[in-house]
């Protein structure tokens, strides 16, 4: 899938629609560095994204979120050969929870409970796909 | 509600098939055939009275067709539910239903994987979430290990509890002479063993085997013309509540609250009156939830209870007493292994880790990353 996306430029430059898929609209907000989550009629936000309201079946909102969040479970992965690496999932303080990395700290050092805030990386060199990731707030320039 | 099916069927025949590491050349089929001619020779019975085909397996998207061709069977009612490693438990509910409504009389139930020999990797692609994927999750490890987090966070859980399952899977393992792992173990040799995903270490987590196994459900009155005592299904229950971590609603309650709840109403049996308990062991912590969310213990108190000695050889709650996916066995998809040795325990096949006076056994599978939840809760001739 993402080796046969074209960067973002390239697809406004040849008239592509407005992306629609969850995935789509999520991968172009984290290119446009925000952290963009669906949420239903009344504001309750809807995670992992989805093409429509679990239950009711209605159209979803996108808007973007704040950025700020609180990891909610932690882990390190341990190979052979490098240092320990960490997955988390992060509570975002608009009220959804997702999977990401935080950086910043010793791979095993991520406390349940640690605020966070959103960085994105860089554009991959080949496809521009940008990625959310967090960094601990209080150490935020 | 529709009429209660409680004790309308029962398991007629159990087996498995050569577990552990298998030959070169050894098909997933091989080892769920061999392990259904075996479940059938203990009934009594031969392919020739299969109508009723239900089979999952990681290697096979297709497994009931594949089983069918393989034996010889003219199935009138074909399931293929997979769910993971609880598909077992689900097809065990499902086959009673047909029964009851006439759709088929004789139902195999069956399991093989050769992933040992073929690797973890191929034998069980992941399906990763796209908002999981680009994080790169070893899974299912990373999804066990952040619910373990947040159990230890919320509970004050202790990785000396979580070690204390593997420790006691170990002790029953050392009865039982097919067990893959059976030296004894202790606690700081869990700890101290390789971290994999923390807390996790490498004996937090199953082992990785081959096998099959496989049993035999039919109707209670066509169980009293077999050769065997049935082993009856006096309840069952299914729920599942999510297919990847970040869509699980809680990560310290799982839906076996439900399928759990189901299974126990029916069988009109209260946690406390089980005999002895097989809960999916895929990782140290599912036990822990497990004996939570089916009602042994308190939400929070899962840790304690299994540090407490309860579900060792010689404990209140009998648990996992063949060594479970930790120390037994664990071909990919462990749940229909759990029910074989439910069965065993019901009959009192089970020699050195025989539980004396077992007349009530509860099966509860766990499948994807506690995904989906089956519960069994399963009678001797005593509860009906």
């Amino acid at each position: 899938m993402r080796s046969r996306r074209t960067s973002g430029e390239q697809r406004r430059a040849v008239g592509v629609s407005e992306p629609t898929s969850p995935v789509a609209i999520s991968e172009a907000a984290w290119r446009d560095g925000r952290l963009a989550y669906p949420c239903t009629a009344d504001g309750t936000p809807v995670w992992p994204p989805r093409g429509a309201a679990p239950g009711s079946g209605q159209a979803l909102v996108w808007r973007d979120s704040a950025g700020l969040g609180t990891v909610y479970a932690t882990t390190a992965l341990h190979a052979r050969d490098a240092p320990p690496r960490n997955i988390v999932l992060i509570e975002l303080d608009e009220g959804f929870r997702m999977m990401s990395r935080v950086e910043g700290l010793p791979g095993d050092a991520v406390p349940i409970g640690l605020r966070v805030r959103v960085q994105f990386t860089d554009p991959d060199s080949e496809t521009g796909a940008r990625l959310p990731i967090f960094t601990p707030a209080e150490v935020q320039a | 509600m529709t009429a209660s099916l409680r004790a309308s069927a029962g398991i007629v025949g159990a087996a498995e098939s050569e577990i552990g590491a298998v030959p070169d050349g050894t098909r997933p089929i091989d080892l769920m055939a061999q392990a259904s001619l075996r479940a059938l020779a203990d009934a009594g019975l031969t392919p020739l009275d299969v109508d009723g085909v239900f089979a999952a397996t990681t290697q096979l998207s297709m497994a009931p067709l594949n089983l069918a061709l393989e034996l010889g069977i003219d199935a009138r009612y074909t399931d293929a539910t997979n769910v993971g490693g609880s598909s077992f438990m689900f097809h065990i509910g499902h086959a009673r239903a047909a029964i009851a409504a006439g759709l088929c009389d004789v139902a195999l139930i069956a399991y093989g994987s050769t992933q040992r020999l073929v690797g973890r990797s191929s034998a069980s692609v992941q399906e990763l979430d796209p908002w999981e994927a680009p994080f790169r999750p070893a899974m299912p490890v990373t999804a066990y290990a952040l619910a373990a987090s947040r159990h230890m966070h919320e509970f004050g859980t202790t990785r000396e509890q979580l070690a204390s399952v593997a420790v006691a899977a170990r002790s029953w393992a050392a009865m039982n002479p097919g067990a893959w792992s059976r030296d004894p173990i202790s606690i700081d040799d869990v700890l101290a063993s390789r971290m994999v995903a923390d807390p996790l270490t490498l004996r937090d987590c199953c082992l990785v085997t081959d096998g099959g196994a496989a049993i035999v459900v039919t109707s209670a009155e066509r169980a009293a013309a077999l050769r065997r005592p049935p082993v009856f299904v006096l309840g069952t229950g299914e729920a599942h509540s999510h297919r990847h971590i970040t869509g699980m609603p809680s990560l310290t309650t799982t839906a076996a609250t439900r399928s759990g709840a189901t299974a126990f109403a029916e069988a009109g049996v209260t946690p406390g009156q089980v005999d002895v308990a097989q809960l999916y062991d895929a990782f140290t912590i599912t036990p822990i939830l497990f004996l939570e969310d089916l009602g042994f213990c308190a939400k929070g108190e899962g840790g304690p209870f299994a540090a407490s000695g309860a579900i060792g050889p010689g404990g209140s709650l009998p648990l996992n007493t063949n060594g479970g996916g930790l120390s037994y066995t664990h071909p990919g998809m462990y749940g229909l292994h759990a029910i074989v040795e439910a069965v065993r325990q019901l009959r009192g096949e089970c020699e050195d880790r025989q539980v004396s006076g077992c007349d009530v056994a509860v099966a509860h599978g766990n499948g994807g990353v506690l995904s989906s939840q089956a519960t069994v809760v399963l009678g001797s001739a005593a509860t009906v």
